[in-house]
């Protein structure tokens, strides 16, 4: 027998025990006032059948190899004084020849693979057996359950609520996980490299052969968080403008049957893989832009942060006027009635009311896009280089944090030298950044939540 | 009173499409219609408002006369299905004419709306927001006096006047209503338009707007749309009533309240429907 076979026999239990008791609860709703609806008797059956059952279940899978794999050690006749990395290779080998894989023949090895193997099936039809009839206890306590006064909804209902919790738990967790590991690593990397060589170096250049001593000088992460910079900041140059007087177009001006059309175009924006963006910044906006440069007597490099910032501006224009649409249209239509009655322009009663009523709502959205910005990799690496330069000029290459992570895992790479380990160190910086930058978004819109009413 | 009051009786009595033009119409409108789309909101709506008096349009819900008070000011142009036939005239000049600005009307005709609603800015932007845009005033102590002056005749200068620069928002339902009065009092309209200024808020506050628009009333044109046939016995001294979209009855308040001519303000004003 399989596990997927278990669980489908603990299943179809499961939808036993729901049928039965909600029978039972319906005939008795004939002659008595129930607490809890039949159907909700049924769903008491089913958890109260299915929860035992997937625990033991659960227990088991978790606990039944190593288990066997000790018990087969201990059916070895060789004296156990081994070193750690002996027993482990020896367990290996002994799960590999039970999983039907050759290796040496020899015959003490083989017996305790055979003994592993049956312990295996022995405990899963153990496991079996104990799971269903855990089952079938869960199904007639079920069924006695079923009385008037039993609260079965409010049980279920307890039950959803604890699954629920663990659900988001997960989550959580998972973000708790990321965030320990970004920090181990980093520490790790600094345990190499200086905190302030790596915050306050200028020069960025970690394939360079260096001995251990002066590693730091070549991981200065500065030319790359004034790359990053430099590139947002010509994203939102361009995005900022531009969404935002598209989204007082489509709030304020636009007849309903244009917003209705527009919109929804606009956000397609936001829906194309940035891949696409990125070969269209390196294969037309770049060497346009270099062209028109020339024109002007400009050196442009055909790989720029002009380049990669218009095209990234572009595509968060959608984060800056959807966001900022919605909150202008939430605006009361009163405050816009109340100010065209004093006899304001449709223009005086914008600046005027709706901007500044949904002002911080607006600097929220475009806060959102800025960290947006600052953690997009794909444009940057097609379209402004790799290399680390400190300089400000927009029309020169320059690189990014992520785009470094990107160069520095990419390829056969050591998990514990300093240069795999300086992603982290960037991650968690880029982190720390994109957190303060939402954090602060997520305050501004708070902050706009108390303004009218 | 008592003639205007006969000859609007007289008027009701031979039909609409009889002018009676009073000595001081502020405000004419004739033959006005007003459509939202297909549906026919303003049925060829005759009616003269006189200045420095409080005219009132009672009838029941959806007959037309929030519809009819938002003509007034041409509030409705901002609706896009929206569309007015007829003239209203303001001092005897067309308000639809294509050479009238809107904007310019309402500096003439202001308004206070059912809901109070004060700008989340403060009680003194409130008020100078009128005046900043016209640029009524050339200096700030100009400003500060245009302001205090309006919120003294709204009546909420005494309440407000040690946090001017509180929000407009923290004031409770009544005072935020007399914020707005004082605010379309600064812009020195010369006629106000109340669309049931009163609807949201306590009998007390009530008490204090009724009592404000008696005094207003001297130096503004009122016209108050109301649900309450009590307010408009007490503050008007004309009354119009209106009823599926066609203007019924108009007369001295009095003359409407005690003597109706028509059977539907009679059974309007007795409570026998509405």
């Amino acid at each position: 027998m399989h596990v997927l076979t278990l669980l489908a026999v603990l299943l179809c239990i499961s939808l036993l025990g729901f049928r039965i008791s909600q029978s039972r609860a319906l005939s008795l709703a004939r002659t008595a006032g129930l607490h809890s609806l039949p159907y909700h008797h049924g769903q008491f059956a089913s958890l109260a059948i299915l929860l035992p059952g997937l625990g033991v279940i659960l227990l088991w899978s978790l606990l039944e190899a190593p288990l066997a794999l000790w018990l087969a050690l201990d059916h070895l006749p060789v004296p156990p004084n081994l070193a750690d990395g002996e027993v482990r290779l020896l367990i290996a080998e002994i799960s590999n020849i039970a999983a039907g894989y050759g290796g040496r023949q020899d015959p003490a090895l083989l017996a305790a693979a055979w003994h592993y193997r049956e312990l295996r099936q022995t405990s899963f039809t153990l496991a079996a057996s104990v799971a269903v009839s855990v089952s079938l206890g869960g199904l007639v306590f079920a069924w006695r359950r079923v009385t008037p006064s039993h609260q079965a909804r409010n049980s279920v209902e307890r039950v959803l609520k604890i699954f629920m919790i663990l659900c988001s738990a997960l989550a959580v967790l998972t973000t708790a996980g990321i965030i320990l590991s970004l920090l181990f690593e980093a520490f790790r990397f600094f345990v190499h490299v200086p905190f302030t060589a790596f915050l306050f170096g200028l020069e960025w250049s970690p394939q360079k052969a260096l001995p251990a001593e002066q590693i730091g000088a070549v991981f200065g992460a500065v030319p790359l968080f004034t790359g990053t910079l430099l590139i947002a900041s010509i994203a939102m140059l361009v995005a900022t403008p531009l969404g935002l007087l598209t989204a007082i177009y489509t709030a304020e001006y636009a007849a309903p049957h244009i917003r209705t059309v527009a919109k929804p175009l606009l956000e397609i924006l936001a829906g194309i893989p940035t891949v696409v963006y990125g070969f269209f910044a390196a294969l037309m906006v770049a060497p346009a832009l270099r062209d028109t440069g020339a024109m002007f007597g400009i050196s442009i490099s055909s790989e720029s942060a002009l380049a990669a910032g218009v095209v990234m501006g572009i595509m968060i224009i959608p984060f800056v006027s959807s966001l900022a649409d919605d909150i202008m249209s939430a605006v009361p239509q009163s405050l816009r009635e109340g100010s065209l009655g004093l006899g304001a322009t449709q223009s005086e009663t914008i600046r005027r009311v709706v901007l500044p009523a949904a002002l911080p709502g607006i600097i929220g959205g475009i806060l959102l896009a800025a960290s947006r910005a600052i953690g997009e990799t794909m444009i940057v690496v097609m379209a402004a280089g790799l290399s680390a330069h400190l300089t400000a000029n927009p029309f020169a290459a320059v690189t990014t944090v992520t785009v470094q992570i990107v160069t520095l895992l990419v390829g056969d790479q050591e998990f514990d030298s300093p240069k795999t380990l300086a992603a982290f160190a960037l991650g968690l910086v880029l982190f720390v950044v994109t957190l303060a930058l939402n954090f602060v978004a997520l305050q501004v819109v708070r902050k706009y939540r108390e303004q009218y009413e | 009173m008592s003639l205007s009051s006969k000859k609007d009786a007289q008027r009701v009595s031979l039909g609409d499409s009889l002018l009676v033009e009073t000595a001081c119409a502020k405000l004419a409108a004739r033959n006005v219609n007003v459509f939202y789309g297909e549906k026919h909101a303003i049925k060829d709506v005759t009616l003269d408002i006189n200045c420095n008096e409080v005219t009132a349009l009672i009838g029941p819900s959806g007959c037309g006369k929030s519809t009819f008070l938002r003509c007034l000011n041409r509030m409705n142009d901002t609706i896009d299905t929206c569309r007015v036939t007829g003239t209203i005239t303001l001092d005897g000049e067309n308000i639809y004419a294509s050479k009238v600005d809107s904007v310019y009307l309402r500096t003439r005709v202001g308004m206070v709306f059912q809901k109070p609603n004060p700008f989340p800015k403060s009680i003194f932007e409130n008020v100078a927001y009128g005046p900043r845009i016209h640029g009524l005033t050339s200096s700030r102590s100009e400003l500060e006096s245009v302001v205090l002056t309006s919120l003294e005749r709204a009546g909420l200068l005494e309440e407000v006047r040690d946090r001017l620069h509180a929000s407009g928002i923290s004031l409770s339902g009544g005072q935020q209503q007399r914020l707005c009065i004082a605010r379309a009092i600064a812009v020195s309209p010369e006629v106000i338009l109340m669309d049931e200024p009163c609807s949201a808020l306590d009998p007390i506050a009530t008490a204090k707007i009724e009592e404000l628009i008696d005094e207003l009333q001297h130096n503004f044109t009122i016209v108050i749309v109301t649900h309450s046939m009590q307010q408009a016995a007490r503050v008007s001294q004309r009354t119009a009533f209106f009823h599926l979209g066609e203007l019924v009855e108009c007369g001295g308040t009095e003359q409407i309240f005690t003597n109706p001519v028509n059977r539907l303000t009679q059974g309007y004003i007795t409570g026998r429907f509405g």
